[in-house]
């Protein structure tokens, strides 16, 4: 057997060719004849247009064209809903590629202008002239669903756009048993994703043929191809969607469509010519989807000794301006609040807000930051007040190792089904947290600092992350017979998570060669056809696992063809280093070879396709050349859908020093333990979770999608949303846990948004612990930030 | 994010410069570009010219001399940062400019530009207020020199005519026994700061002599912090005094309330920081 690759730290196929700047993201594509796009965006956030003028736009040099909603035909639709709920209000509100008589929301698109480049189509931008009547705005969450709140759309009241209770068990009762109550209120603001490669999307429509191709730097390819088939009316088969290298996406570019999504495949079809449209960075700050506000008011009843009974958790989402991608961020959120605790008896009410902004869909963590932020915040609260140790407390809550499957009847996860954890050792994490960081040692070293002024604070926050969503993915499995290289495929897109690595260490120990041999092929539905996308940590587990399958099979074949052609048993056979060998023997054949005599030939390319040409020697079979219900080649397909989410979980903490005088905070260390089953490969999880504590700790203290009142976006670049730069975020400490999950057969779980989860509450209970001296007020809100440190000193101050 | 249509021209001599700003009343001046292309792609800004400065040899290099180091206007930030005659005279350069953005940008960015930029909160004013420097200018009438309080105006606005260059800039040294300190608080490291303050003092007798504080990014220009002196000069530098110092500063905050700070914060960060560099200057000056 070869040496397994699953499992080991193997370098990223992917890096070489990004790293010397041999990608092609969309814009690398060269379309020659391309016109570019851009779009006149509402400048206010609740507005009637009265009136378009795009005569001066128009009569510019290089224009070609200048579309409003009254000029893109069919389009001029709201677009789909894309993951309907019988709770929200009237259906559910979503855009129309092009703003008709309303806009929702400053940065919404209103025309579209397609010139000769990138410059001209601004300048023809900036004398489009939009005539608004602005209307009155409420962006605070509870004033919009007040009684008399400025509606952002007329026929939903009170701005309500869903609303939902989920229980588990008997809520009631364990508020009417409980020892002691705690409540807290939380509230976490408007974020963004902020990728690197902002929205781009590319097409070109062959008239000949009637063929769509659109490179759309999405996570969802097939999605898309299904979506611009709908609403173009063509056959899926006429259309193929490419992701080509994607510059991050954090769930961004899940959401489909956006306008220019649409709008960019209509124009080149009605201009004839490809047409290009790459978001700037002010547009996606101001258009692509944001999330993360939240406020929750969060009970919990507990016995004496800290046992949490039950649960009470009602809390209002900021949906923004649209809700297509439902309340799967809230229904996460709910499902996600009661963390790795026992917690038997639970009930968690949701309001989904209209708010005058863009409209929110997922960003990585998905409703789980906030909702663990909540949690965690509470725990935290209800261990001071009952005299016991942060720690302690979830120690004494945790879901026991022999309590798996722990279901939460009731809960319904994002996936329609039931709240089922799978399997986890959350003490034992915990344990290994509190040793590695000697939290003993802390303390001595805490006091010692306190004697000189200065303020270290201990921080902890724990996390789980359902994980591994279906519905299904394909993987598919082929030997090439010329070079004998393993081609895969799978339905997914990268956004630069190491999918071509993982995926060919599962490839490649089934059909043993080297994971470099491996060529793996994503994004393009042309490649793979069957599948849903990327998101919801789901890659890993879902296309993982049937690449596996495929995998599995393709190594069956491979050993029945071997054996054939070695002339022995399918048990004396082992596969490693791209051959088939006779166990304890050194005759082998290669996988080329393999492949090919596996597919008769007609022609003889090469030495090894003789073999396989129908007067060759060895073609000694009877019946047709291949057997009836035999397919030619090693070739094999196979899909895994999982029977329910799969429960990954962690544990961080902190020790971090704040500044009093200046409000500032210096992360001194930041330790993570992390479980997501069996690894693929380490080096790829802690890239992932390292990469999710650096955008967790920009949510915890940097980054904010601030608006005014009018509803005018405040951060609509890098300096006003402060992305932390390296120099914010530590080397954090990572250790793992493996925990297989019996959900699937390769025991994996997720792990693409679990860094980003606790952080927030890892920064606030830190701050909490280094300024206990000074008595301040319990932290609530995230992201924290030196002005808010500042009042929390000043009035602890003015309260001493 | 693109730039509305402009001409360019790059001359070689500082007049052909000036000509060709006179020549366009839109027309600016484009050095190391960190801070004018920004503007442009974001179309805050719409030069009808731009007059790319890089290829006139009169506008560069570093020269210490006389108790001046003179910079070239056109001298990169990196280049001054690292000079050593320089940051021998006046140690502070370097501290200052070690907080001025990133590497990257430090290799672009001019000390010209910086000053002609004059950010409220950017640091290379602050350091020539703080300093007492002056600079150079030339326009179609000739060349005049301007003292760094004249220079100043508001938040990136000099007193320079659209049509004048600035070609140098002179700081003076730092007289033997000065302490010098800067230190700013920015969201993050190498953003323009929340509050910024300069201070340079000497200690005789264990007393403050002279001294000089200067802040940025807490008003519409870099600002001298007099009071703060006054609370200084001839006392023992010891914990009151600086709280002093610190308290006398308050009085220049005058910066409203923006999406990073409010006015009580920044204004305690002020202090903060007075009493900071003070402490460190002081040490510095053997006291
Ligand atoms: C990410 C980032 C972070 C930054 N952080 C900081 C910071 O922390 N602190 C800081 O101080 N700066 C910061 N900057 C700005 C940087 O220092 C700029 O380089 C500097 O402000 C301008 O210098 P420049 O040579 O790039 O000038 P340009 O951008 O070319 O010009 C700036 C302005 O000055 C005018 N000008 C330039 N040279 C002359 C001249 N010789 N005579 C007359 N007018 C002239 C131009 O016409 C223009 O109006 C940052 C920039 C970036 C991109």
């Amino acid at each position: 057997m070869s040496t397994r690759q699953f499992g080991e730290p193997v370098q990223r196929n992917a890096d070489p060719a990004l790293l010397k700047g041999e990608g092609a993201f969309i814009d690398d594509i060269s379309l020659p004849g391309a016109l570019h796009a851009a779009f006149v965006r509402s400048e206010h956030a609740r507005a009637r247009i009265r009136s378009i003028d795009i005569s001066a736009a128009e009569s510019l040099p290089d224009v070609v064209a200048v579309y409003t909603a009254d000029t893109i035909g069919a389009l001029d639709v709201e677009l789909p809903m894309l993951i309907p709920h019988p709770c929200i209000t009237s259906g559910g509100k979503t855009q129309r590629p092009l703003a008709r008589d309303d806009v929702f929301y400053a940065g919404q698109c209103i025309a579209m202008v397609v010139a000769v480049d990138r410059y001209t189509a601004e300048d023809a931008c900036s004398v489009v002239e939009v005539a608004y009547e602005p209307l009155p705005v409420e962006l605070d969450l509870e004033k919009a669903i007040a009684d008399g709140a400025p509606p952002v759309h007329d026929d939903i009241p009170n701005n309500v756009a869903a609303h939902f209770v989920q229980e588990s068990g008997d809520a009631d009762a364990a508020f009417a048993a409980a020892e002691h109550t705690t409540t807290v209120r939380v509230r976490l603001e408007r974020s963004t994703a902020a990728p690197m490669e902002c929205r781009a999307v590319a097409a070109r429509w062959d008239g000949v043929s009637g063929e769509l191709t659109v490179w759309d730097s999405t996570q969802a390819t097939i999605s898309v191809r299904g979506g611009l088939a709908s609403l173009f009316d063509i056959d899926e088969d006429r259309i193929r969607v490419i992701a080509p290298n994607v510059g991050g996406g954090f769930g961004q570019k899940i959401m489909m469509f956006h306008p220019d999504e649409i709008l960019v495949p209509f124009a080149a079809m009605q201009l004839d010519r490809p047409v290009k449209y790459i978001e700037d960075r002010v547009e996606n700050f101001i258009g692509a989807s944001q999330e993360r506000a939240q406020i929750h008011e969060i009970s919990l009843a507990a016995k004496k000794d800290g046992t949490v009974l039950g649960l009470r958790d009602s809390f209002i989402h900021d949906t923004g301006a649209f809700i297509p991608y439902g309340i799967a961020i809230a229904q996460v959120a709910s499902t996600s609040i009661a963390g790795p605790y026992r917690i038997p008896d639970i009930w968690v009410e949701m309001t989904l807000v209209y708010t005058p902004c863009v409209q929110v869909t997922p960003y990585r963590g998905c409703g789980r930051p906030q909702a663990c932020f909540a949690i965690e915040r509470a725990l935290d609260r209800l261990a001071d007040e009952l005299g016991i140790d942060r720690t302690e407390i979830r120690r004494r809550n945790f879901i026991g190792p022999g309590e798996f499957p722990y279901e939460r009847e009731g809960l319904l996860f994002a996936d329609g089904l039931a709240v089922n954890y799978d399997s986890g050792e959350y003490e034992k994490a915990l344990d290994l947290i509190t040793e590695t960081v000697d939290l003993a040692g802390f303390r001595k070293e805490q006091e010692a600092a306190r004697a000189e002024g200065r303020y270290l604070g201990f921080g902890i926050g724990f996390y789980v992350e359902g994980t591994g969503l279906g519905p299904y993915e394909g993987g598919h499995v082929k030997v090439h017979p010329i070079t004998g290289k393993v081609y895969v495929t799978t339905g997914l897109t990268s956004q630069g998570q190491g999918h071509e690595t993982v995926f060919a260490q599962i490839a490649a120990d089934q059909v043993g060669c080297d994971v470099r041999d491996v060529i793996f092929v994503e994004g393009d539905t042309q490649a793979h056809e069957w599948g849903v996308a990327t998101f919801a940590s789901r890659a890993a587990v879902v296309s993982g696992n049937a690449i596996h399958k495929a995998a599995v099979k393709a190594r069956a074949r491979i050993i029945a063809a071997a054996a054939n052609m070695l002339e022995t048993g399918e048990d004396s056979i082992e596969l490693r280093d791209g051959r088939a060998w006779i166990v304890d023997g050194n005759r082998s054949v290669s996988l080329a070879e393999i492949a090919t005599a596996s597919n008769p030939l007609r022609y003889a390319f090469n030495e090894a396709s003789q073999t396989a040409t129908q007067f060759a020697p060895a073609s000694t079979h009877d019946g047709p050349p291949l057997a009836e219900g035999q397919a030619p080649g090693i070739e094999e397909t196979d899909y895994f859908s999982p029977s329910h989410a799969t429960w990954a979980y962690g544990v961080h903490a902190a020790i971090v020093e704040f500044f009093p005088d200046t409000c500032g905070m210096e992360i001194k260390r930041y330790l993570c333990i992390h479980d997501c089953g069996n690894m693929i490969n380490p080096m790829i999880v802690e890239g992932q979770v390292m990469g999710g504590i650096g955008q967790g700790i920009g949510g915890a203290f940097y980054e904010r999608c601030a608006f005014d009142g009018n509803g005018t976006p405040l951060a609509a670049n890098f300096m006003d949303f402060l992305m932390p730069y390296a120099t914010e975020v530590p080397d954090a400490e990572i250790l793992h846990m493996e925990t297989p999950s019996p959900l699937n057969p390769l025991g994996i779980k997720g792990v693409g948004e679990a860094g980003t989860i606790p952080v927030s509450q890892v920064v606030a209970s830190a701050m909490e612990d280094a300024f206990a001296p000074l008595g301040i007020a319990p932290v609530r809100e995230s992201p924290m930030s030196p002005d808010m440190i500042h009042g929390l000193l000043a009035e602890a101050q003015s309260r001493r | 994010m693109k730039p509305a249509l402009f001409d360019y021209v790059a001359p070689e001599t500082v007049e052909a410069a000036v000509a060709a700003l006179a020549g366009d009343e839109t027309a600016r001046p484009l050095a190391g570009g960190q801070s004018l292309i920004p503007t442009m792609n974001f179309r805050l800004s719409a030069p009808g010219r731009l007059v790319d400065l890089r290829r006139i040899e009169a506008l560069r290099g570093i020269a210490v001399a006389d108790g001046t180091i003179r910079v070239g206007a056109m001298t990169r930030h990196r280049e001054l940062e690292t000079h050593e005659g320089a940051n021998r005279a006046n140690p502070l350069i370097g501290e200052v400019l070690d907080n001025v953005a990133h590497i990257a940008i430090r290799n672009r960015g001019t000390v010209g530009g910086s000053i002609a930029h004059a950010d409220s909160a950017a640091e290379l004013p602050c350091l020539l207020v703080a300093t007492g420097g002056t600079v150079s200018v030339q326009g179609p009438d000739g060349s005049r020199e301007i003292g760094a309080d004249d220079l100043f105006r508001f938040h990136m606005t000099t007193s320079l005519a659209q049509t004048e260059i600035l070609t140098e800039v002179r700081i003076p040294a730092l007289p033997p026994g000065t302490g010098y300190a800067f230190e700013e608080f920015a969201r993050r490291r190498g953003d323009y700061a929340l509050a910024g303050v300069c201070t340079l003092l000497t200690v005789e007798d264990g007393r403050c002599g002279e001294a000089r504080i200067a802040a940025c990014g807490i008003g519409a220009r870099p600002v001298r912090l007099a009071a703060a002196e006054d609370a200084l000069r001839g006392r023992a530098v010891d914990d009151a005094a600086r709280a002093d110092a610190g308290e006398a500063a308050r009085e220049y905050m005058t910066a409203p309330a923006d999406m990073q700070a409010g006015v009580a914060y920044r204004t305690d960060l002020l202090a903060a920081l007075v009493r900071r560099t003070v402490a460190t200057a002081a040490r510095r000056a053997g006291g």
